[in-house]
């Protein structure tokens, strides 16, 4: 059930790397003093009780919110001093998948993949732009819902849409939020395999925020672990979870009730 | 749990005007932004024509019918007071001076400040809290351009010319009551009309509809851009699109009627 991951990781070359990052919401101090780096061709997990900041986290790392403290160092580049031009550059080279999925509402699910990639790629043909959109749909087991609008769709089925939406840029950063929740468990498991395949393939660096510990043990080359704002704990997923700390135990027995 | 135990949040002045002055901040950068990006290339096209059908196609039937009983109307009520002076063939003048001056803005604005700004801030705001607009940004389109640029383009284009198409159907009512009672022919009730109208009555008209068009994109726009508290805050944005739009429309409408004044006395 459970793939062998790949290891061709460059540990080398980290391609996010996050200094003593803070940010607050007024008198919400939501991230205190975060340190992370992933590395090319690697996926990281990150675990955290609900509440505790992981959206917020990734979209600094989009810049979509400002951060408070600290650097922010994507691609080589720091996300908070860039410029429009600039920071939609970086975006491209980032995928990002929403925690609620942001289908677009107006746009059939054709269109909804169709509208990056026309934007941004104005080379491509009209059959190269089909070819895609049907890679990706295949990809995500959809094939069949090209012409549904998004209101038509499950939950479990936006949420593979917008994975889509974001694979067909084919970006070098995927940052998945909350990739399997909702989904039942065998939606889960092909969307753990999908987000392998997709690391395998495209040699991505991914952040995959989750609760859910069989989508971490299945996708995570490393977890690291979110608490009060800091990363308490960071390592393989047995690294992880082999210790006596009550707060992360606590964490584990109630995911794999006994 | 320190969400528990926050300290009170403190204000400036107080909560509501601290709210006040960050809204006149926050929409001055709004406008700002959008004359900023709207020259800007790349244009878009594209979604430029679409709003522009969007809000002809939204409002032509209700602009329609309430040009059209506008002018109808006014005729009619308008009869008895200038037939007691023996002085009905005035009416074409007279409300061909009421309907380009003063009713054919308003009435398009309003039925756009509620049919067209309120669909806006709906619209919008409900990509605003379904994180639609982040997606966009994300993917790298420029969402101010992409949403608030074209919409805001739209109403400024298509508001005058509404106006127009809303003047000539009243015109239409008026001359369709002229007719059954005086039997006035067309040619003569346009010829009476528009002996009367100034080409500055038709600039300041226009004019007007270019404001009153530019101010329900722009207040539709920042209501949905601005959207807060989940999809509660979708239908407080359309109605305060609503409400606030038509308020600018009344104050820039006593503006710029001084203002005409003013020019027309020499
Ligand atoms: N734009 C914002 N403005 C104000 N506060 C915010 C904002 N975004 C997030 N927060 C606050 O930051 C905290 C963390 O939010 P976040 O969405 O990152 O949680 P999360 O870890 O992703 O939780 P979940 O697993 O439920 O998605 C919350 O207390 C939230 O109220
Ligand atoms: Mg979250």
């Amino acid at each position: 059930m459970l793939k062998i991951k790949p290891t061709n990781i460059n540990y080398n070359e980290a391609v996010i790397s996050i200094r003593d990052l803070y940010k607050s919401f007024g008198h919400n101090h939501v991230l205190r003093g975060i340190n992370l780096d992933v590395y090319k061709g690697e996926n990281v997990v990150v675990l955290g009780r609900s509440g505790t900041g992981k959206s917020v986290l990734i979209k600094i790392i989009v810049g979509l919110l400002k951060p408070g403290k600290g650097s922010v160092n994507v691609l080589g580049m720091e996300v908070d001093k860039l410029n429009g031009a600039e920071l939609r550059e970086l975006r491209l080279k980032i995928g990002f998948s929403f925690q609620h999925s942001a289908l677009y509402d107006s746009m059939t699910v054709r269109e909804n993949l169709e509208f990056p990639l026309v934007r941004h790629r104005k080379s491509l043909t009209r059959s190269e732009v089909n070819n895609a959109i049907d890679e990706v749909l295949d990809a995500v087991g959809l094939l069949q819902t090209k012409k549904q609008m998004p209101s038509e769709l499950s939950g479990g089925q936006r949420k593979r849409i917008g994975i889509a939406r974001t694979l067909i840029l084919q970006p070098q950063i995927m940052l998945y939020d909350e990739p399997t929740a909702g989904l039942d468990p065998i939606s889960s498991i092909e969307i753990n395999n999908l987000i392998n395949e997709v690391q395998e393939q495209y040699h991505t660096s991914s952040i995959i925020i989750t609760h859910d510990l069989t989508c971490a043990k299945a996708t995570g080359d490393r977890v690291a672990m979110l608490l009060d704002g800091k990363f308490i704990r960071q390592g393989t997923f047995d690294e992880v979870f082999g210790t006596d700390d009550e707060r992360i135990r606590i964490f584990f027995d109630y995911n794999f009730i006994k | 749990m320190d969400s528990i135990n926050r300290p009170p949040e403190k204000h400036v002045i107080s909560k509501g005007l601290d709210a006040f002055f960050l809204n006149i901040y926050r929409s001055a950068n709004f406008v700002f932004r959008f004359f900023k990006e709207v020259f800007r290339p790349p244009f878009e096209f594209t979604e430029i024509t679409r709003q522009c059908f969007e809000v002809g196609y939204k409002s032509l039937a209700l602009i329609s019918m309430t040009g059209f009983i506008t002018g109808l109307v006014f005729t009619k009520q308008s009869r008895p007071s200038l037939s007691d002076f023996g002085a009905t063939s005035w009416l074409p003048s007279l409300v061909s001076i009421a309907i380009i001056r003063a009713l054919a803005p308003l009435v398009t604005a309003l039925i756009c400040a509620g049919k067209v700004g309120s669909n806006i801030a709906a619209e919008l705001g409900s990509m605003k809290v379904t994180e639609q607009i982040d997606a966009l940004e994300v993917s790298a389109i420029n969402p101010f351009k992409y949403l608030v640029a074209s919409r805001v383009l739209a109403t400024t284009i298509m508001l005058p010319i509404l106006m127009m198409y809303s003047a000539f159907v009243a015109m239409m009512g008026s001359f369709l009551d002229v007719h059954t009672n005086e039997q006035t022919s067309m040619t003569t009730f346009f010829e009476n009309a528009f002996s009367s109208i100034t080409f500055l009555d038709i600039f300041t008209s226009v004019a007007k509809a270019i404001i009153f068009g530019f101010t329900i994109g722009m207040v539709g726009c920042y209501q949905g851009y601005h959207t807060t508290h989940g999809t509660q805050g979708v239908g407080k944005a359309a109605n305060a699109s609503v409400v606030i739009s038509m308020f600018f429309i009344f104050i820039e409408e006593v503006l710029i009627v001084q203002v005409a004044t003013w020019l027309r006395t020499p």
